[in-house]
């Protein structure tokens, strides 16, 4: 799946604070991965854990409360976060593009959607209405929308909701990005639709060869695409591994909890594994480890002081005193 | 199942309690919706939400109903309960035919079956105490009054996991999955046989999910309850469920016992539904039946067999014919002409 040996996007201790009434949030609290060309990165968690708020950090999205504080977000070795408000607009949906979980909210209701695909065409690659529409239609073609030369007159609502989030993958790779960053693609669509897009993305990506960071609370999406994957919680990287390792050795007790409570599809379990409590608040995240209250193995030391993420194997880091764990 | 002789059971007259008599069964059951256009609102077409539904649910045994949005699962679970009036068909409660009972005897059933909702933001009224919402039900099925009511909430909360203190509080003070919690303590506060719950786990994290799941069961065990279980997650309803009917566009397409729908699905959706979920384990491969197309519209059914359209073994009688669900020759039911006689 790699060939380039350097990472095409690159995130260093990435840190977004959100300031609300209850004090300074910190969603994205030092948060670095990389990822290559054609590759695909998971990132896993649970909703308020920073997930999609890494996301638009990278593409320099984050709404007011919100504010980057530090760090470093490398395309091609060019830090993101030293452009100009103009510059960065070049590298959105250009050499960056997203897709979103909702794709009825997140298309123009009052433009069709050859007018939506076509915009970022002409914005970033210039030329003709005309050239831009036939792009569209070729975009729709590509990512399997039928007669597409009908569809591109027509508004969203008139789509189903698959087709609408083919619709949206159409308009991220109309300027064929180096990064597609997916959030939740899937989340809102039946299981049989998405399989349908999770190998679309799959072929495209093939074709294109670009990277895909691919946001997910499903372990099973996770399992099917990614290469490698990093689990969120509360607004830091408690573990990442090439999927399989993950899978098959998980280090940190929140993976193995969260790995352990969801039933199979295949095999039997009396009884769901539960982690107990619930995941906290940006603003009120606990002292030391930020798992210690929940964690089974929790002494402690885990309260007293924060972990760093650790090499435990070759590609495995984990952020937990006690790991390596048995078993 | 166990439990079906439980304390709540037990109360209920003896000719109700034959052991193999279904606790709720449809027959025909079936829901249209019209769809109203034009200047004078006229209906130009009928949503078919749900189509000739026969089924039955055993005292103390979880159905499933699994399928796709828009496949009729709620409006199923609604019907069943009475919150909608059905277009044609019956629904009996412990032999009761449900549409023929006057308002009084209805309110009194209604005691006796509940439901649990999908969003546990939207279902709980923000303005009232989590004990007066509790304890609602109480008052108007007049099970409890005054300082009975309180003491009954607090058995409800400690029952479902919540503090005794959470009686004085707000719904918005609560997590996702502790207003699930109240959901299901108001559900149970008048003492019912049988629970509707839609999607009651689909809102939740995954880490909430399998505490929820597990409260589930336990009440289940402990109350000798029956559960509709409606999903869209089908490790879910492989968890929880004994039998589980699987749904696409207002019908039942098949019907069986959970171990053999899921180790040799039958119906080629049901095969299909069940390839496409994915496994958290990468070293699964599995062979993906990729459906093509979309779920067609249920204002549009196609004529014949309603899958036919996105069916990768569909033959030309398929387009002409509706199949009936019967029985294969294994004691489950499938609803296709490649599958039955």
């Amino acid at each position: 799946m790699t060939e380039a040996a350097t990472p095409i996007l690159e995130v260093r201790d990435l840190c977004t604070s959100f300031h609300t009434d209850e004090g300074e949030g910190r969603a994205v609290d030092g948060v670095s991965f990389h990822l290559k060309r054609g590759e695909t990165l998971g990132l896993v968690g649970e909703s308020g854990c920073g997930k999609s708020v890494t996301a638009l950090s990278i593409l320099r999205l984050v709404a007011p409360p919100g504010r980057i504080g530090s760090g470093q977000i490398l395309l091609s070795g060019r830090d993101l976060l030293a452009l100009s408000e103009p510059d960065m607009r070049r590298v959105r949906g250009d050499e960056v593009a997203m897709i979103f979980q909702e794709p009825m909210s997140s298309l123009n209701p009052v433009l069709t959607c050859g007018c939506q695909i076509g915009e970022a065409v002409r914005l970033h690659q210039g030329g003709s209405r005309k050239e831009a529409k036939e792009r569209a239609i070729e975009m729709m073609r590509l990512v399997g929308i039928p007669a597409p030369e009908q569809r591109v007159d027509e508004f969203p609502h008139q789509l189903s909701g698959g087709m609408r989030q083919r619709v949206m993958i159409a308009i991220a790779l109309s300027c064929n990005p180096d990064v597609l960053i997916a959030d939740e693609p899937t989340t809102a669509l039946d299981v049989t639709i998405q399989a349908q897009i999770l190998e679309l993305l799959a072929h495209l990506q093939q074709e294109l060869h670009m990277a895909i960071l691919m946001i997910t609370h499903d372990l099973g999406v996770v399992a099917e695409v990614a290469d490698r994957v990093a689990v969120m919680y509360a607004g830091q990287i408690v573990e990442t591994a090439t999927t399989a390792d993950l899978f098959a050795a998980p280090q940190h007790p929140y993976t193995r909890g969260l790995l352990a409570s969801i039933p199979h599809l295949d095999g039997d379990q009396e009884r769901l594994e539960v982690i107990p409590g619930r995941v906290p608040e940006a603003t009120s995240f606990p002292q030391g480890c930020r798992f210690h209250p929940r964690c089974s193995l929790a002494e402690a030391a885990c309260k007293a002081t924060a972990q760093h993420l650790e090499n435990c194997d070759a590609g495995h880091q984990v952020r937990c005193r006690r790991a390596p764990v048995d078993g | 199942m166990q439990g079906t002789k439980s304390v709540v059971a037990g109360r209920r007259s003896m000719a109700e309690n034959t052991p193999d008599a279904p606790i709720i069964e449809t027959k025909g059951l079936t829901k249209h919706f019209p769809v109203n256009r034009g200047v004078w609102g006229k209906p130009t077409a009928q949503v078919r939400a749900v189509e000739a539904v026969s089924l039955q649910i055993l005292p103390g045994e979880t159905l499933g109903v699994v399928g796709e949005s828009g496949c009729g699962k709620t409006t199923l679970g609604r019907l069943i309960l009475r919150l909608l009036d059905a277009t044609s068909g019956e629904v009996y409660f412990r032999g009761r035919n449900l549409g023929e009972l006057e308002a009084r005897e209805l309110r009194n059933l209604r005691r006796r079956m509940q439901i649990v909702f999908q969003d546990p933001y939207s279902s709980l009224n923000p303005r009232m105490r989590v004990g007066t919402l509790i304890g609602e039900g109480l008052k108007v099925h007049r099970i409890a009054r005054g300082r009975e009511v309180a003491d009954r909430v607090e058995q409800l909360l400690t029952m479902v996991g919540l503090p005794v203190s959470a009686a004085a509080r707000f719904p918005h003070e609560f997590s996702g999955g502790q207003r699930q919690r109240i959901g299901i303590a108001r559900a149970l506060a008048v003492e019912p046989e049988f629970i509707v719950a839609d999607e009651p786990v689909s809102a939740l994290d995954v880490s909430v999910q399998a505490q929820i799941v597990n409260l589930l069961q336990d009440i289940q065990r402990d109350l000798g309850l029956t559960y509709l279980f409606i999903a869209h997650d089908l490790s879910v309803v492989r968890h929880i469920a004994d039998r589980v009917a699987v749904m696409y566009l207002g019908r039942v397409v098949e019907l069986a016992s959970r171990d053999q729908l899921f180790s040799s699905p039958s119906h080629p959706y049901t095969r299909a539904l069940l390839s496409a979920v994915p496994v958290p384990d990468p070293m699964a491969r599995r062979q993906r039946v990729v459906l093509t197309g979309d779920v067609p519209s249920p204002s549009r059914v196609p004529s014949g067999c309603p899958f036919h359209p996105r069916c990768p073994e569909a033959i030309d009688a398929c387009r002409r014919e509706v199949p009936e669900l019967a029985d294969p020759g294994d004691g489950r039911r499938v609803a296709c002409l490649l599958r039955t006689p």
